[in-house]
């Protein structure tokens, strides 16, 4: 697929073993709750496997696993994955792809899930090469992949069923608001999100995920417009450096336009 | 019981849906990186989402009776408890998911 035995590669390797400890112990044994629930589905364990090689959006995948079971059309297969994962448009303002060798800018932006982005957003990651991150991405998945086997496969094992172990999702999200907020602490955000998830609950009970995420942004969007007008009427138009992502975050000034154009 | 066809259907989409949406911003969104709005949203989308998310699946799997509730209700604090404290996103999902696992298994037995 792609090089990464380059001079210096097996440093690479070892140096991301290291960088990924702390999350690949969260993302295995979320990993084998995966594959327990992909075995309490009635799925054959290999679809563990599939789901996330293939798939490889935690979250994405653990919301497919119940839209499949109860054979949800395609059509709103696709609207939910382009919902849940509309925020890693997002992560292309400030991952470092450039440094990544064009043929594995591949395989980065395809693992560029939350962890990954958030090991980058670092202030540790400004030094890392390519085939750091590279290494470090492959080591996330391979946590992942591996985990949601094993528990697939302990789970078709079991004689009995385990309950309630679909909490693990709750608990995740749960844990990752929890995260955010600590990264920024901006109330009105979390208050307009349930308060758009309330509305969407009551007016369109079927589709609440979508409706309450676009409800949502477009809320931002106006505390934006009008924050902005109160603020200064020009501002709007004005590209402002202050505005990148992420607090003291190594933002790379570099031109990705010119390098992720050769895909 | 989902087909193959039907399964390898909806992973096929759901990776090209994601896959799209982590790598096509990299060549449309590089004009806009320094855009005021989508430096604003960048920084406040997540916490949001990320509640939504966890109301949304709180919402899916809803209690069916008192007992069960509170299963989720206590199973709830226990992870945001041991986040709160540890912020070891490990003990913290674990710890909550196996009281829940423990609590729902006795409540259906």
């Amino acid at each position: 697929m792609f090089d990464l035995r380059a001079k210096g590669g097996s440093l690479s390797f070892a140096a991301a073993v290291s960088d990924t400890a702390s999350v690949g112990l969260s993302l295995f044994p979320l990993g084998i709750s995966f594959g327990m629930l992909v075995a309490h589905t009635g799925l054959d364990w290999w679809w563990a496997t599939v789901f996330t090689a293939v798939v490889y959006a935690g979250s994405l995948e653990f919301l497919l696993l119940g839209l499949v079971a109860s054979v949800t059309p395609l059509g709103q297969i696709a609207v939910t994955a382009l919902l849940v994962n509309l925020r890693h448009v997002f992560y292309a303002l400030s991952f470092p792809l450039s440094r990544v060798r064009p043929r594995g800018r591949l395989y980065a932006t395809f693992a560029l899930t939350d962890e990954a982005y958030a090991l980058t957003a670092g202030s540790g990651a400004r030094s890392w090469s390519g085939s750091r991150i590279l290494w470090m991405q492959v080591l996330l998945q391979a946590y992942w992949v591996t985990g949601a086997t094993a528990g697939a496969l302990a789970g078709a094992l079991l004689p009995f069923d385990l309950h309630g172990l679909d909490f693990a999702l709750t608990a995740l999200f749960v844990v990752l608001t929890i995260d955010a907020w600590r990264a920024r602490r901006d109330l009105p955000s979390p208050l307009l999100a349930a308060a758009s998830f309330a509305v969407a609950v009551l007016l369109a009970p079927g589709q609440a995920l979508p409706v309450a995420m676009g409800l949502f942004t477009a809320g931002l969007l106006v505390r934006y417009a009008l924050r902005d007008r109160g603020a200064s009427p020009e501002a709007g138009s004005e590209p402002r450096a202050g505005a990148a992502p992420e607090a003291g975050e190594p933002e790379p000034r570099v031109p990705v336009a010119a390098t992720a154009r050769g895909e | 019981m989902p087909s193959p066809l039907y399964l390898a259907a909806a992973v096929v989409i759901s990776a090209a849906i994601t896959w799209g949406l982590r790598a096509l911003p990299f060549a449309v969104l590089a004009p806009l990186r320094r855009s005021a709005v989508l430096g604003r949203l960048a920084v406040q989308m997540p916490v949001g989402i990320m509640l939504i998310l966890a109301l949304y699946t709180l919402h899916q799997n809803r209690p069916a009776d008192w007992p069960a509730a509170a299963a989720t209700a206590l199973s709830l604090a226990v992870a945001v408890g041991l986040h709160l404290k540890t912020r070891n996103a490990v003990f913290s999902i674990l710890g909550g998911t196996v009281l829940h696992v423990v609590l729902a298994t006795c409540l259906t037995a």
